[in-house]
């Protein structure tokens, strides 16, 4: 039980946690304070001096408040609250010489300067600076660093706010970055001038309050101001981060974070930052029939007869890929069933089960990571899965969780015990009570250890861990869509092989990962020309995930919806509305006429997906431990990050960032 | 009895009013003429004349403009729209730079915005065009105004630059 401390700021009695620093508690009460180098999720470094308050009774100079805790605080002589003054003279004049000194030697270049229109530094100057300059001397110059393919350095624009530095060993877990020299000599500098090897680097360009660290696929390309801003969900890990589409004309510029404490905080991935590249190259724009072993463009028209044609009374098979919104499942399921087909969503043999809810989507919140005292992995690399999810369970271990591992021994960023590599580690965890599991414990099944032909004994075994010990349970997807689909049904009874089983012609609604069965008619409806159209007699151009609006369910099992940002190209159109065209040629009525009503319909059957950022806790079903069948290794699911995925695979600049890990790979095989 | 207004009958009889018109035509008659034979004579102009568009260059022949949009933000006729990208030696210059002729509304923000005295407005008011889309003005365009009317948009800004 916290006793709250009264403190007097700007004349304003209040009462506040004495563990809070002065900035916490002004901002509590709605005073803003300036500042460069804190920022609310990094460690304090109090070094740019913009956050000067004034504290009366304390020594006679301005106090940093960002560094300054309320109960360190000295109350007055007759033992009145301290007193805080935070635009006082003395204080308006301690920000002015702060900021002349910035300026001192941050080069006038704005104009040129990426960060132009949303700086810190250029809004604070405005507000707390003078308007005159009177430093005559020789400004300050810095040589740039190469920090790698994604973030382009300016590195004379740099004040020593250090937040990159903080940033990049405390939650990525990398030393690679740090500060050298003293005075006007300390420069911001990466270790042995390496290039950043992180998934998360792309966050220190947001952290950036200058235009020191600015995106390099970014460069001069837009201003802040004439970017039209949707908020949106990531598809590129099943985390569902929230994110901005910042959009000019009918272009993404570029993608940012929105902060969001139960699931991303405000970081995001490079992948989910830099892949919007992709989404403009290699798109099929228009409809394509093959006619003698090539395909043809065609008329959407032609193209949609041609399905008909070849539909009619065959048997069908529906499959999806990573990227789908749950909507478009649901249609393409209504479609399917109204042909009498089989879909499934489990293009990858994972094994979850269909029956019981809880055995995929478990039964942890992500943000219950912050207060468990022990994370168990299996099977699972996070850090490749999902980078975000794996900076939230770095920062369990630095407040002090224990992490054990069972799989392939992995660079995590943190430290972790190691249990085993195989099946038979699982099965010693269950019986294994001396690591004291308990209700505090966060489970993570990853989807490497489903795909194999046992992952239902895993699962099981897992399952049996997580009840023995009571601990909390988190299925670590890695398709976005996966979850979305399970939760409208979209599987069947025995799996991928058996619904692909005899399948006259096969709906592939952008599955490019996996290969599809031979001699039969494939259907693709997808956004890229990657694999899945390659295999198709007929191309349906469909919208990407910017390009319609939808709902996606994250890994723990929340609906969130992502808004349309730009129109799909050329003759695209959104996937909901090539099912519909579709049905409406084969005479099929499926109960919808545009997104509203197919949306009004989906949620009339699944309500729980109506109640948006919402986790529906699903019911626990206890599983039996079967026996494995030998004693398989636990396999990673990915073998390259930054090509998972159709529009990953297009992007330019995933490929630098694939084509630099192969080298820093054959560099370690050859020393 | 009817009053004979003498005043006005003389008045009449000694056509006044026609001497008086007759006196004011022969005073302009003698005056210096105020009309111009225009286009063969021009009136003169103030260097702040705000006329067409130009984008200028550095005496080293490399264009000012460095793509900052600061131009294109504060036009109030959102006549302007710029793209932009890294050059090949990395510097940062537009790739389109469009003025929308038809739009402007010559305020002359634009060349107030701009921090490298790109953009200027240029004492040139004779670009009158048949059709509509010669008014829509592209970079290579206005790059070439800049040449033309260079010495002049010289003069005129140093002739200001004490007020500034």
């Amino acid at each position: 039980m916290t006793t709250y401390r009264e403190v007097m700021i700007d004349k304003k009695i209040v009462e506040v946690d004495p563990c809070l620093t002065i900035m916490q508690a002004c901002e509590q009460i709605g005073v803003e304070i300036p500042r460069f180098c804190y920022h609310e999720r990094l460690s304090i470094a109090g070094n740019c001096r913009m956050c000067l308050v004034e504290v009366v009774g304390g020594p006679p100079k301005p106090t940093a408040s960002c560094a300054m805790q309320i109960k360190d605080l000295r109350p007055g002589p007759n033992g009145e609250p301290p007193q805080i003054k935070t635009s006082s003279a003395m204080v308006r004049k301690a920000r002015e010489g702060v900021m002349e000194f910035l300026l001192i030697n941050h080069p006038l270049d704005c104009p040129i300067c990426d960060q132009g229109g949303e700086c810190d530094l250029q809004d604070q100057a405005v507000a707390y600076g003078v308007d005159f300059s009177r430093y005559r001397e020789p400004k300050r110059a810095v040589e740039d660093l190469n920090l790698g393919p994604l973030i382009e350095t300016h590195m004379t624009r740099c004040i020593s706010c250090t937040r990159c530095v903080r940033f990049t060993t405390e939650v990525a877990g990398i030393a690679q970055m740090g500060q050298t020299g003293r005075g006007e000599d300390s420069e911001i500098t990466s270790y042995l001038s390496q290039s950043l090897k992180s998934e998360l680097q792309g966050n220190i360009i947001d952290l950036c309050p200058v235009g020191a660290l600015t995106s390099k696929p970014y460069a001069f390309s837009a201003r802040s101001w004439e970017l039209q801003k949707t908020d949106s969900i990531d598809v590129m890990d099943a985390l569902g981060s929230n994110i901005r589409l910042d959009c000019k004309g009918r272009e993404i510029m570029r993608i940012l974070p929105r902060n969001n404490d139960k699931i991303n905080e405000e970081w995001i991935s490079d992948k989910t930052r830099f892949v919007f590249d992709g989404l403009r190259r290699q798109r099929v724009d228009k409809p394509y029939i093959r006619k003698d072993g090539r395909l043809v463009e065609v008329d959407w028209e032609e193209a949609l007869d041609n399905v008909s044609i070849n539909v009619s009374g065959k048997k069908i098979a529906s499959v999806i890929g990573d990227m789908t919104s749950t909507e478009s499942i649901y249609a393409l399921r209504l479609l399917t069933e109204r042909l009498s087909g089989t879909y499934e969503c489990r293009v990858d043999k994972s094994c979850l089960s269909t029956s019981d809810r809880s055995g995929y989507v478990g039964t942890a919140a992500i943000a219950d990571l912050d207060n468990c005292d022990k994370v168990v992995l299996i099977g699972s690399n996070p850090r490749l899965e999902s980078p975000v999810f794996n900076a939230r369970i770095r920062r369990a271990w630095l407040n002090g969780a224990e992490i054990y591992l069972i799989g392939q021994k992995v660079n995590l960023t943190y430290e972790y015990n190691y249990l085993g590599e195989d099946r038979s580690a699982l099965k010693a965890l269950i019986k294994n009570v001396d690591l004291d599991l308990n209700n505090n414990t966060f489970v993570v099944l990853g989807q490497g250890a489903l795909i194999d032909d046992d992952g239902e004994e895993v699962l099981a075994a897992t399952k049996k861990i997580v009840d023995t010990y009571s601990c909390k349970f988190l299925i670590l997807h890695t398709a976005a869509s996966r979850v979305g689909a399970m939760e409208v049904g979209f599987t069947h009874s025995d799996g991928i092989d058996s619904a692909l089983e005899g399948a006259e012609v096969v709906f592939n609604l952008g599955m490019d990962e996996f290969d599809l069965p031979k001699n039969c008619f494939v259907i693709y409806q997808g956004s890229h020309g990657d694999r899945g159209a390659h295999r198709a007699d007929v191309i349906l151009p469909g919208a990407c995930y910017t390009e319609e609006s939808g709902i996606f369910v994250n890994t723990e099992g929340r609906p969130q919806l992502a808004l349309r940002a730009n129109f799909p190209p050329g003759e695209s159109k959104e996937n909901w509305a090539i099912i519909r065209a579709l049905a409406g040629k084969l005479n099929l009525d499926l109960g919808y006429n545009n997104l509203q009503e197919l949306r009004t319909k989906l949620i009339n059957e699944f309500p729980h997906l109506g109640r948006l950022d919402q986790i529906k806790t699903p019911e626990w079903v206890k599983s039996k431990f079967k026996e494995f069948s030998g004693n398989q290794l636990f396999k990673p699911y990915y073998l390259n990050y930054y090509k998972t995925n159709p529009v990953a695979r297009a992007s330019l600049i995933m490929n630098d960032l694939s084509k630099n890990l192969d080298l820093e790979n054959q560099i370690i095989a050859a020393e | 009895m009817r009053l004979v207004n003498w005043k006005l009958f003389l008045k009449y009889l000694l056509l006044l009013d026609f001497l008086n018109g007759f006196k004011l035509a022969m005073k302009y008659f003698f005056k210096a003429k105020v009309t111009l034979n225009y286009p063969h004579e021009k009136g003169p102009i103030s260097p702040r004349f705000r006329g067409e568009h130009a984008l200028r260059r550095y005496p080293n022949g490399e264009e000012r403009c460095i793509a900052c949009k600061l131009c294109e933000a504060i036009c109030p006729a959102q006549a302007i729209s710029i793209d932009s990208e890294p050059r090949d030696d990395g510097s940062r210059r537009t790739t389109r730079y469009d003025i929308d002729m038809t739009k402007c509304i010559y305020c002359g923000f634009c060349q107030e915005a701009c921090p490298v005295d790109a953009i200027v407005e240029g004492p040139n008011f004779e670009y009158a065009s048949e059709t509509r889309e010669e008014l829509f003005y592209n970079k290579e365009k206005l790059l070439d105004n800049g040449d033309r009317w260079e010495v002049q948009i010289a003069r005129n800004l140093k002739s200001d630059n004490v007020f500034r």
